[in-house]
């Protein structure tokens, strides 16, 4: 097995915030890997690190066999490794069908047949003439999904792919992950929903405080003292830690069900 | 199904036998006059929302492109003593001088976002108009008058309206051709998350650098078009700041970044403006009016006529 | 030559002193609402024409019709704030707000000339025409007390965006509106008060405006397109920004008016340009931040 993705040493720190300190992470070709850890254990930023949203303070990133550490993000993307965001970020006044273009870079009608087919794929075509401004949140996140495939890349971060979302929905989104893990597409997910990562992945890397804490299959990881210690042992539904959400927030489904401000940033 | 897409055609080529008949059924010069300005502004105002309707850039900068195409048209007629109809062959020499301007303009002002690109819109348009005014091949603070053109005056203001025309359908093409093509969605993904789209591999600078030059051209034609008809050209009414200002308040009251919203708009706007400055009571006064009515329409139509109306009717079957 | 500039440094420091004042309002509107007053600039020639119907009506001294003006213009943006501002919402607000003040503005404009026409008129007392004289300088003594004024007004607008409990829920939601809003502030009030002082202030800026300089309804377009500049020089909702922009800039042109008369505001502009180059968010200003 060779690593697809390495990142490597990531170090990032905000002001005098620690966020990452020194983090190397790697996702084999062809599988499913997880980062849990809890809220503000920098998966998040390590993602932004990885995909040239953040640059890191030390540490290098690789895909393949090439290093693309802070390469921008529009470069990372056409090297083939797609995202979603934990607050998703769909093109709220563009429909959705228009949305599954905008990643779209060869031949007009070859990027129109396979954004109809992811559409279907992820359960949309209903939807395809629709602002995505007005779909669910759910829906917002397998449309995030889907745009991010019409690319074809060959390395998908998902950032939280179930918070927020509905029972049915999220056994949709499983679904939709096993089959293009079958087809080739190799996945790094965070997510807070242990059901969801454990049934998913076949490794598990374990971050708090922005260190490594564990990594291995998850039934080494349910079993791991340290984990269960820093993040397994707390109540799943809310974490110890929580003091970055401001007091009081009440925060249902393990991830943060905000869904309103994904589309200001005009 | 065919309905809507039958209307849509049926009343696209109601509307344009309308504009052609429009000075043959209304034969009165003053009349066709209206006629000429309104066609003027709803190509300036198409231009506009070509780059800022579609890519969210709002830019309040654009009198520099419609005070150059003036310029650019006056110096050249009167340099290379150009004079009678061979001038209009000029226009695509004034629309490249609009373009060319865009990209250093540009090159500068969309590196900037929001609040602070509609500032440096500002000030390079400030700097235009500065520079009209001082340097002498602009002729100054009296800037330059056009050669003189042998239309007899039964025929002036209609030449003028099929010329004004025919760049409005120019311009409304090109809205329609950015708005259904690649490039157009690119430029609307940018409109709604520009990091996001550049993180989708599109290449935000050149897009919009390109709706930004494209637009300039076209305000630049326009710009050309309308120093013949009125025969002069100075610092402060080709570099006008209320040039801008109209052109967006046209968009938004009839639907900003949609293909008709700029042409209604303008429809409305500007033979009312022209009507309400030739009132004798309402002397001074239209600036307040025209106030209010940007009022009203921000409180009571703040999505713009079309997409309101569209959805009046949709709820109404 | 040397005195000359030394000349021009000083009347651009007195004069930029005045333009802080405005610029603050501008800049603390903008960093509260996230909008950019258009009326700004209109607004000051209203305070200024207040003044002077003040003193020409009423022989009331510019300095004591502050006094009536400046709680005047307050209630006046609380009004306009709560009429339109708070109003808009959405996708669009940025390019909303700026066509709601620029309605203002034209309502305002229309109404100013209506009353008082097109001539220009300047603001006169004893102290407008009689000079402070140092080493050899000449002082108008109105710069003088304008910036003094300003100094004084700049100061207590500080006071109370640090020093106070309002001053804290404002720069909390200047911070973070949304946040702001969660621990309890009640940010439309906010809003409104913020708009009211940014608007307040024009009342004083308008008097050492129109004391300095002659003016008409139509001067409002220059005065804002200057105050544009100086508050993104200064970067956005940054006071200390606005304040050191105001004086940079404002002296700038009036060295720069000791050769090229012709050219200064010409320059005025391009250095904003240039500043803009190399560093897009302007001297103090914040990066717009777009977590996760
Ligand atoms: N742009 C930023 N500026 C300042 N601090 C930041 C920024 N982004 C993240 N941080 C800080 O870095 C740390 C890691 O944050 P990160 O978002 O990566 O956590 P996370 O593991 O994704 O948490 P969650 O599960 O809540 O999404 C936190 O302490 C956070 O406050
Ligand atoms: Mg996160």
């Amino acid at each position: 097995m060779t690593a697809l993705l390495r990142a490597d040493g990531i170090r990032k720190a905000y002001g005098g915030v620690q966020a990452l300190g020194g983090v190397t992470v790697e996702v084999a070709e062809g599988t499913v890997a997880g980062l849990i850890g809890p809220n503000g254990s920098g998966k998040t930023t390590l993602f932004n690190v990885i995909t040239g949203y953040e640059r890191p303070d030390a540490g290098r990133v690789f895909l393949g066999g090439t290093e693309i550490t802070n390469a921008r993000p529009g470069t990372v993307f056409a090297a083939g490794i797609g995202r979603t965001f934990q607050l998703t970020r769909i093109f709220a006044r563009l429909t959705v069908e228009e949305n599954m273009l905008v990643a779209g870079r060869r031949k007009r009608g070859h990027d129109r047949r396979r954004a109809r087919e992811l559409l279907e794929f992820v359960g949309l075509e209903r939807h395809a003439g629709l602002p995505a401004g007005s779909l669910s949140y759910g829906q917002r996140k397998l449309l995030e999904l889907g745009y991010v495939l019409v690319a074809d890349p060959a390395v998908v971060l998902l950032d939280e792919p179930a918070g927020g979302v509905n029972p049915t929905l999220v056994t949709h989104i499983a679904d939709r992950i096993r089959q293009l893990n079958a087809n080739g597409t190799t996945f790094l997910i965070v997510e807070h929903n242990m059901e969801f990562v454990m049934g998913l992945c076949s490794t598990i890397t374990v971050l708090a405080s922005g260190e490594v804490t564990a990594s291995g299959p998850p039934d080494v990881i349910r079993s791991d003292r340290r984990v269960l210690d820093a993040y397994l042992g707390a109540d799943l539904e809310e974490d110890p830690d929580t003091d970055a959400d401001g007091p009081g927030a009440p925060d249902g489904g393990g991830g943060d069900g905000e869904t309103g401000d994904a589309a200001d940033g005009s | 199904m065919i309905g809507e897409r039958g209307a849509k055609a049926g009343g696209l080529v109601l509307l344009v036998a309308a504009a052609v008949a429009f000075p043959l059924a209304f034969p009165d010069p003053a009349v066709t006059n209206y006629g000429v300005f309104a066609m003027i502004f709803v190509t300036a105002a198409s231009a506009w929302n070509v780059f800022s309707g579609y890519s969210g850039y709002i830019s309040l900068g654009h009198a520099v492109f419609f005070g150059s195409g003036a310029y650019a048209m006056g110096i050249a007629a009167r340099d290379w003593n150009i004079t009678g109809a061979a001038v209009f062959e000029l226009l695509p020499l004034c629309a490249a001088v609009g373009a060319a301007i865009a990209v250093p303009f540009g090159l500068i002002a969309l590196r900037v976002r929001r609040h602070t690109f509609i500032v440096i819109t500002i000030a390079i348009f400030f700097i235009f108009q500065l520079m009209a005014f001082n340097f002498s091949f602009t002729g100054g603070s009296a800037g330059l008058s056009s050669p003189f053109l042998t239309w007899q005056e039964s025929v002036y203001d209609t030449r003028f309206y099929y010329i004004a025309l025919a760049c409005a359908a120019g311009a409304v093409a090109l809205s329609w051709l950015v708005r259904r093509s690649s490039f157009g969605l690119r430029l609307r993904a940018i409109r709604d998350d520009e990091d996001r789209a550049s993180g989708l591999g599109v290449r935000a600078m050149r897009v919009k650098l390109s709706a930004f030059a494209a637009s300039a051209g076209l305000t630049a034609t326009i710009g050309a078009v309308w120093f013949y008809y009125v025969n002069q050209v100075q610092p402060q009414t080709g570099f006008d700041p209320l040039f801008d200002l109209t052109v967006v308040l046209m968009t938004f009251l009839g639907g900003y970044g949609t293909i008709a919203g700029p042409v209604l708009g303008a429809l409305l706007v500007e033979p009312g403006t022209l009507w309400l400055n030739t009132q004798p009571q309402l002397a001074g006064a239209s600036e307040i009016v025209l106030g209010v009515v940007f009022l009203v329409v921000v409180l009571f139509v703040p999505r713009g006529i079309i997409p309101t109306g569209g959805e009046w009717i949709r709820r109404l079957r | 030559m040397v005195r000359e500039i030394y000349q021009a440094v000083a009347d651009g420091i007195l004069v930029g002193g005045v333009y802080a004042l405005m610029a603050v309002g501008l800049t603390l509107i903008f960093g509260v609402l996230d909008i950019i007053n258009i009326a700004q600039g209109v607004l000051v020639v209203l305070g200024g024409y207040l003044s002077y119907s003040l003193s020409t009506r009423a022989h009331i001294d510019l300095f004591a019709g502050l006094l009536i003006t400046i709680p005047a213009m307050f209630a006046l943006g609380v009004v306009v704030h709560w009429a339109f501002i708070r109003r808009l919402r959405g996708a669009e607000r940025t390019s909303m707000t700026l066509l709601v003040t620029y309605a203002v503005a034209l309502i305002v404009e229309g109404v100013l000339y209506k009353i008082y026409g097109a001539n220009n008129v300047q603001l006169s007392a004893p102290y407008t025409t009689a000079s402070l004289h140092v080493a050899g300088f000449y002082l108008p003594w109105i710069y003088v007390y304008g910036f003094l004024l300003a100094v004084a007004l700049v100061a207590a607008v500080y006071l109370l965006l640090y020093r106070s409990r309002f001053g804290r829920s404002v720069r909390a939601t200047m911070a973070n509106e949304t946040a702001a809003r969660l621990v309890g502030i009640d940010t439309g009030r906010v809003g409104a008060l913020t708009f009211g002082i940014g608007v307040a202030v024009t009342a004083a800026g308008g008097m050492v405006f129109g004391a300095t300089n002659a003016f008409n309804a139509n001067s409002g377009y220059d005065l804002i397109s200057r105050l544009l500049a100086i508050v993104i020089l200064g970067g956005l909702g940054s006071i200390a920004g606005a304040l050191a922009a105001s004086v940079f800039m404002i002296t700038l042109e009036s060295v720069v008016t000791i050769w090229y008369p012709t050219w200064a505001i010409a320059v005025f502009y391009a250095a904003l340009v240039g500043v803009l180059v190399i560093r897009p968010r302007g001297f103090f200003g914040r990066k717009e931040v777009r977590a996760q």
